[in-house]
């Protein structure tokens, strides 16, 4: 069972990097001068971001077309005759018909949602009424809170059995396990692409497909992936799938549930209200049509009307050469935090086999000290479980430091980051 | 160090955390036990309590935090020895108030020893719970003693 897909590594012809032919050993930001945050002091120092993953940092237009919907064409969307109102409107499934675009489906099957976090209990409370005590649910060990709480108050409340698909010692989910898991009272198979935390990229194709043979749906968070990794709704072959604009270089406050047509008309709507209705009487509502029935009450327009503005961005520098970038800044981390030595570093040793994120911990000086430490030299990472208990469970630590990576970094922030660990290990005397 | 990062980590601070008191395993079963969590960061904490006469006798801790939090719970174990579970409660709650104070001023009267230092924390908005963890476990350990049932775990979140 092996097929990562060709997608993951560059497609031939596609330059590393910033274009240093052949091995790329130290590469330039891409875009950094587009945003504007990184160009700030934290603590009386330059800022170096390390925290992509949280939330990646935003490019001028993006800041510049929230703005200019608030200043320009503000007003209600799909109820205003007035000419506010259809440019609002306009704005608002101009983003939803992007985002399509950008994963290779129609705009019909694009929910705007809050954030991954709410597009997941849309498609976990969504599918509730249709399921039945006794039938199984498989999430894996490596899924942040938001693909896992869900499914376990869903469990909960309509008697479901929750089965958990293991990670092995070299952080990748264990497929020989997924056989026996698979029965034919699974309904749901709800995974990470990119583990949020060992930045293992999952085998998605290849888990949907076990899945369908059951019968069951698959649901992947693709929040760590969408702007980072180049691949399709289809290459996926997923049901479901989730992401946040705010973690591919766009917005807060808006997120996707993309699906296939079959499921969307599957699942039942959580939220009730305005917008997501047909008709109306004091005692009987219809639904609107698939996507609109999942959105109810008033969206962030502003946010999608921002949001267009950073896939474009994502697609002039292009998703393999921003791969490229991710795997070569990844790589580098990886050899330099190895090298410094006392360590665990957490997660495949391939780059090529991980998103732009690498976990550690060191013994000798807590991640919470570690991040404060860094801090101070103007360094932001994050220290903590990242929303995976279950997973630092499995690895032995409560915590993690983790550094993430985006368009804007570049090897002199590794070397920042090791300089900052050693300065943190001196504090406490290590 | 740079940026106040001095003043949160006092010597004193990094020498509770290199050899953090209160370790050793308690002589007899515990009189009082509770384990505290910060959910926001999963550091968690156990502490057991002996007593006799009327007083805290010793404390044992086992502490998965960061040195602030292990700091904080090696000096509550060398401070609530010799203390009775009264004296205890006002030292806490005269540390919390300090900690949320502008002077984080703890009255002497209290004989507060290294706590004092760890004041210095609540400059650090972000790890006053870090400090307070241990001293938030300890109420909870005192309050199911006086009621003689299993303490809730305690946390720092509301
Ligand atoms: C893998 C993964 N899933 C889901 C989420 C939740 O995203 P949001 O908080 O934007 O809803 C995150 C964000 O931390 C994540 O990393």
């Amino acid at each position: 069972m092996t097929s990562r897909g060709d997608f993951l590594r560059a497609p031939a012809g596609v330059e590393p990097c910033d274009g240093q032919a052949g091995d790329c050993s130290r590469c330039g930001r891409i875009f950094s001068e587009r945003f504007p945050l990184l160009e700030r002091q934290v603590n009386g120092r330059p800022l170096v971001y390390l925290d992509s993953a949280a939330t990646t940092q935003k490019p001028g237009a993006v800041i510049a077309a929230e703005a200019r919907y608030y200043r320009e064409h503000n007003a209600n969307v799909h109820r205003g005759m007035h000419t506010l109102g259809v440019e609002a409107t306009d704005l608002y499934e101009a983003c939803r018909s992007r985002v399509g675009r950008f994963l290779g489906v129609p705009g019909e099957r694009v929910v705007v949602t809050r954030g991954a976090t709410s597009a997941l209990n849309l498609v976990a409370g969504g599918l509730g009424s249709s399921l039945k005590p006794g039938d199984e649910i498989i999430v894996t060990e490596m899924e942040h809170h938001a693909n896992l709480v869900p499914w376990i108050e869903l469990a909960r409340r309509e008697g479901l059995v929750l089965r958990h698909l293991p990670v092995t010692a070299d952080g990748e989910l264990d497929l020989e396990r997924l056989p026996q898991l698979l029965t034919p009272r699974t309904r749901v198979v709800a995974l990470t692409h990119v583990s949020n935390v060992l930045g293992t990229i999952n085998p998605v194709a290849e888990i949907a497909a076990a899945a369908h043979r059951r019968g069951a749906l698959v649901v992947v968070d693709a929040a760590q992936s969408v702007g980072h990794l180049p691949f399709t709704f289809a290459e996926l072959g997923a049901d479901f799938l989730v992401f946040s604009a705010h973690k591919a270089y766009g917005p807060m406050g808006l997120g996707f549930l993309v699906g296939g047509a079959e499921a969307l008309e599957r699942l039942q709507p959580v939220e009730f209200g305005g917008e997501m209705i047909e008709t109306v009487t004091m005692d009987s509502a219809t639904w609107a049509a698939v996507p609109y029935r999942f959105e109810a009450g008033t969206p962030n327009v502003g946010a999608a009307a921002a949001f267009p503005a950073a896939l474009d961005t994502i697609d002039e520098a292009t998703l393999q050469r921003l791969r490229q970038h991710e795997i070569s800044l990844t790589g580098y981390a990886l050899e330099r935090l190895e090298r410094l030595g006392g360590l665990t570093i957490f997660g495949p040793r391939d780059a090529a086999q991980r998103g732009g994120l690498v976990s550690f911990h060191d013994p000798m000086v807590h991640p919470h000290d570690m991040a404060q430490l860094l801090d101070s030299q103007g360094i932001a990472v994050r220290a903590g479980h990242h929303c995976a208990q279950p997973l630092h469970r499995r690895l032995g630590v409560v915590a993690t430091s983790r550094a993430s990576f985006g368009m804007y970094n570049s090897h002199d922030d590794i070397d920042a980051l090791v300089d900052g660990i050693g300065y943190a290990r001196s504090v406490f005397g290590a | 160090m740079n940026t106040g990062m001095d003043e949160l980590y006092r010597e004193v601070i990094l020498d509770h955390h290199r050899s953090p008191r209160g370790r050793e395993p308690l002589p007899g079963p515990a009189d009082a036990r509770a384990e505290g969590k910060n959910p926001s960061c999963g550091d968690e904490l156990v502490l057991e309590l002996a007593c006799a006469g009327g007083a805290i006798t010793g404390a044992h801790v086992e502490c998965h935090g960061c040195a602030i939090a292990t700091a904080s719970s090696s000096i509550l174990a060398e401070l609530v020895a010799g203390r009775t579970p009264e004296q205890v409660r006002v030292l806490a709650e005269a540390f919390r108030t300090a900690m949320h104070s502008a002077d984080g001023v703890l009255a002497d009267d209290l004989d507060p020893g290294d706590l004092e230092v760890l004041t210095g924390v609540r400059k650090f908005p972000a790890r006053v719970k870090c400090a307070l963890l241990p001293w938030i476990t300890l109420l909870s350990a005192l309050d199911a003693e006086g009621e003689g049932k299993p303490a809730a775990p305690a946390t720092t979140e509301a």
